[in-house]
């Protein structure tokens, strides 16, 4: 059977979704940001609530999510988007608001606006990106940045003496009894991204039934700033990073999982 | 059980060369190709178009959705 | 009808902010301004309007809610004191810089750094030289009077609107605590979600729903396209200055001395001129009500008809060199004024006139206090 018989409209069975725009990703090749937006978008264009979809971008790599989200979306200063989306959420309580931020935007400068929004169990979805090192600015130390990694300011290894140990914020907000739905997922391969498509679709749902906040972290990967290939970035990040922050659900439908 | 057979259609422009889509294709059809795009990227191509089964685990890692793939079923 | 009522400044802002149909409210407790969202939270305003007020967990965040309701089309508020609105500045430079209509509010404290809790107009430079990062300005209210801080208020939303810019109301602890009579006006209704999205279609952000998707965003990577950016924010402070400058002038037509002076300083200084105009002294006050756009040709042509011109300020000197720049030189132009929380008194102002402006002598105090910086 010749290619081009098979490749015919009626025999689609996967495509890019219309809810990403056509500009090209300004994200470097094979980074995890471009893989987390479009199965955001594939969720928000399945559930069929485009209309009543708003996000929030940070200040950080993903700060042109708007750019490539073909949605309605805000840009928030750096580390405020839960505090933006709060309000939208607030003002605005049958649209469906959410932020996508990374470690240094949630877990560094936002780190307040974090806490609160979970606390006040906003009715939002989180979705936050992990990849514990601050990529726009070019590959400094972030929170979430594991002991000895090297990056631009820890050239020789973060040090738990001087810097403290990488933040866990997923579990700190995970005990906050406004927050309905813990998850920690990641992008890297067709298993772990169709899991991570599942966590964003039921945040959503949550969101549609006023369960409270969803928080999605990302574990990812940054090839640039760990200084690997892609793929070789993806097991680094499978041996490392998913030890100190393990996959999986933390919290589900309001109660900690053991 | 009828046959399928799959293919993917690869946006060459789109494509970076990150190769993420490589390891996660159980049938190792997906090459890099020689020639690079205008971005200077080496891009996915079918190296083994027949072994493909249109599973779309490349599609859905692929960061810049470059894949789109296609299935049909094929009398046995 | 408008209803009479005696109130605090504080709260007739909060309860003309539910009139003026406020969408939302976003604080946090700092002296001298605490009883805005105290009052807000006591009148629970989503019962009578649906207006939604919270409080954050910091200004930063408080701004930042501003900032996303704002971005959806919805009427916002924020209020705070010196401090507070330093936090803010950021988010006040992204309400510019992203085109966003929105109300801030600066009920003034003595500075800088923790300062005091008393009166000061010291947030002067902050409010009308940007404050915030970047070539942006804030249109500047400064109400007088309770009345004012309340009718201010609607005021400040149809401008910010009107620009798709963010509007600053700067009062001071003593306008924000002192007890008024005040005429409420008649409760705005606020916009449904429908009328916000037809009537702020082309920007906000409510939904991508039968148009292209609207962002809301300050960031232009492109040097040509932030440029363009500016330019834009220029024009609309041009627009402003040619049609929304305000100011007041009080017994001006024969004055051969000028007093300027602003909120609560005006008031001060009024007396002032009374006092002086008995003791035979051709006094006038210009009073301006727009600190941003500011009076400078009203000020230009007063300079040909006065000898002198004191500017009367809560501060260490900020306006005056506003008055200096409006005035060119012609005239001599000098400050005068309490600061760290201590407001001058109005036989206060008028020696200062005496002696610096009409004997151009230097200032001696008689009274036992301690004289300020000179």
């Amino acid at each position: 059977m010749e290619i081009l018989d098979i490749i015919q409209p009626e025999n689609q069975v996967f495509c890019k979704t219309k809810l990403m725009t056509d500009t090209a990703l300004s994200y470097c090749p094979g980074c995890g940001h471009g893989t987390a937006h479009n199965l955001t978008m594939e969720v928000i264009d399945e559930m069929g609530i485009l209309e009543d979809t708003i996000g929030v971008a940070p200040v950080g790599c993903s700060v042109l999510a708007y750019d490539f989200m073909n949605i309605d979306m805000t840009q928030a200063a750096h580390g405020r988007a839960p505090a933006v989306a709060t309000a939208i959420a607030r003002t605005w309580p049958e649209k469906y608001v959410f932020t996508y931020q990374g470690d240094g935007d949630l877990a560094a400068i936002g780190t307040a606006e974090t806490i609160h929004a979970c606390n006040r169990g906003e009715n939002i979805v989180i979705i936050f990106v992990n990849n514990g090192i601050y990529g726009m600015t070019g590959g400094q130390m972030a929170p979430t940045t594991l002991e000895g990694m090297i990056s631009s300011t820890s050239p020789y290894g973060r040090e738990i003496k001087s810097m403290g140990s990488p933040l866990k914020i997923t579990e700190l907000v995970a005990n906050l009894p406004g927050v309905y739905y813990v998850t920690r997922q990641s992008v890297h391969t067709h298993k772990h991204a169709r899991k991570a498509k599942k966590a964003i679709q039921k945040a959503f749902e949550n969101t549609r039934l006023k369960q409270g906040l969803s928080f999605i972290e990302i574990v990812s990967n940054c090839n640039s700033g760990w200084k690997m290939t892609p793929n070789e970035s993806n097991i680094w990040m499978e041996e490392n990073m998913f030890k100190y922050f393990p996959l999986g659900d933390i919290k589900v439908d309001g109660k900690l999982k053991q | 059980m009828a046959k399928v057979q799959g293919a993917i259609a690869v946006d060459t422009e789109a494509c970076k060369g990150c190769e993420v889509c490589i390891p996660v294709c159980a049938e190792n059809v997906i090459g890099m190709s020689t020639d690079v795009n205008r971005k200077g990227y080496h891009y996915a191509y079918m190296k083994n178009p027949e072994a493909c089964t249109g599973c779309t685990n490349c599609g859905i890692v692929c960061p810049d959705r470059a894949i789109a793939v296609y299935r049909v079923k094929v009398s046995a | 009808m408008s209803e009479l009522k005696l109130m605090k400044g504080n709260e007739a802002l909060a309860e003309a902010a539910i009139r003026a149909g406020a969408d939302a409210y976003f604080g946090y407790p700092i002296t001298p301004q605490s009883e805005v969202i105290e009052y807000l939270m006591t009148e629970q305003p989503e019962k009578r309007t649906g207006m939604v007020v919270l409080q954050a967990e910091s200004e930063i965040a408080a701004i930042n809610m501003v900032y996303g309701a704002a971005s959806t089309g919805k009427k916002v508020m924020t209020s705070s004191s010196s401090p507070g609105i330093s936090l803010k500045l950021e988010g006040i430079s992204y309400l510019a810089g992203a085109e966003l209509p929105a109300v801030i509010v600066n009920v003034v404290r003595g500075g800088p750094g923790l300062g005091t809790i008393q009166p000061s107009q010291a947030d002067y430079f902050q409010s009308v030289k940007g404050g915030g990062h970047g070539d942006y300005k804030l249109y500047v209210l400064a109400p007088a009077s309770v009345q004012e801080m309340s009718d201010f208020v609607e005021d400040a939303f149809n401008i910010a609107f009107k620009y798709r810019a963010p509007v600053l109301i700067l009062s001071d602890g003593l306008i924000g605590q002192m007890m008024e009579k005040v005429n409420l006006k008649d409760q705005l209704p606020r916009l449904t979600n429908d009328e916000i999205i037809e009537k702020y279609d082309s920007w906000a952000v409510t939904g991508r729903k039968n148009r292209r998707r609207n962002i809301i965003t300050s960031l232009d990577l492109q040097s040509e396209k932030m440029e363009a950016r500016v330019h834009r924010l220029m024009k609309k402070y041009e627009q402003m200055e040619k049609e929304d400058l305000r100011y007041e002038k009080i017994l001006c037509d024969d004055a051969e001395y000028l007093i300027v002076a602003y909120g609560s300083s005006a008031r001060i200084s009024q007396k002032a001129v009374e006092l002086a105009r008995k003791k035979g002294i051709k006094a006038g006050l210009l009073r301006p009500i727009t600190l941003f756009p500011y009076p400078k040709q009203p000020l230009f042509e007063l300079a040909d008809q006065v000898k002198g011109i004191l500017s009367v300020e809560l501060n260490a000197g900020q306006m005056v060199e506003d008055v200096k720049l409006s005035v060119e030189h012609k005239v001599p132009v000098e400050h005068f004024g309490r600061t760290g929380g201590i407001i001058h008194t109005p036989e206060e102002v008028l020696e200062a006139l005496e002696q610096k402006i009409i004997k151009n002598g230097n200032l001696r105090y008689h009274t036992t206090r301690e004289s300020s910086i000179l």
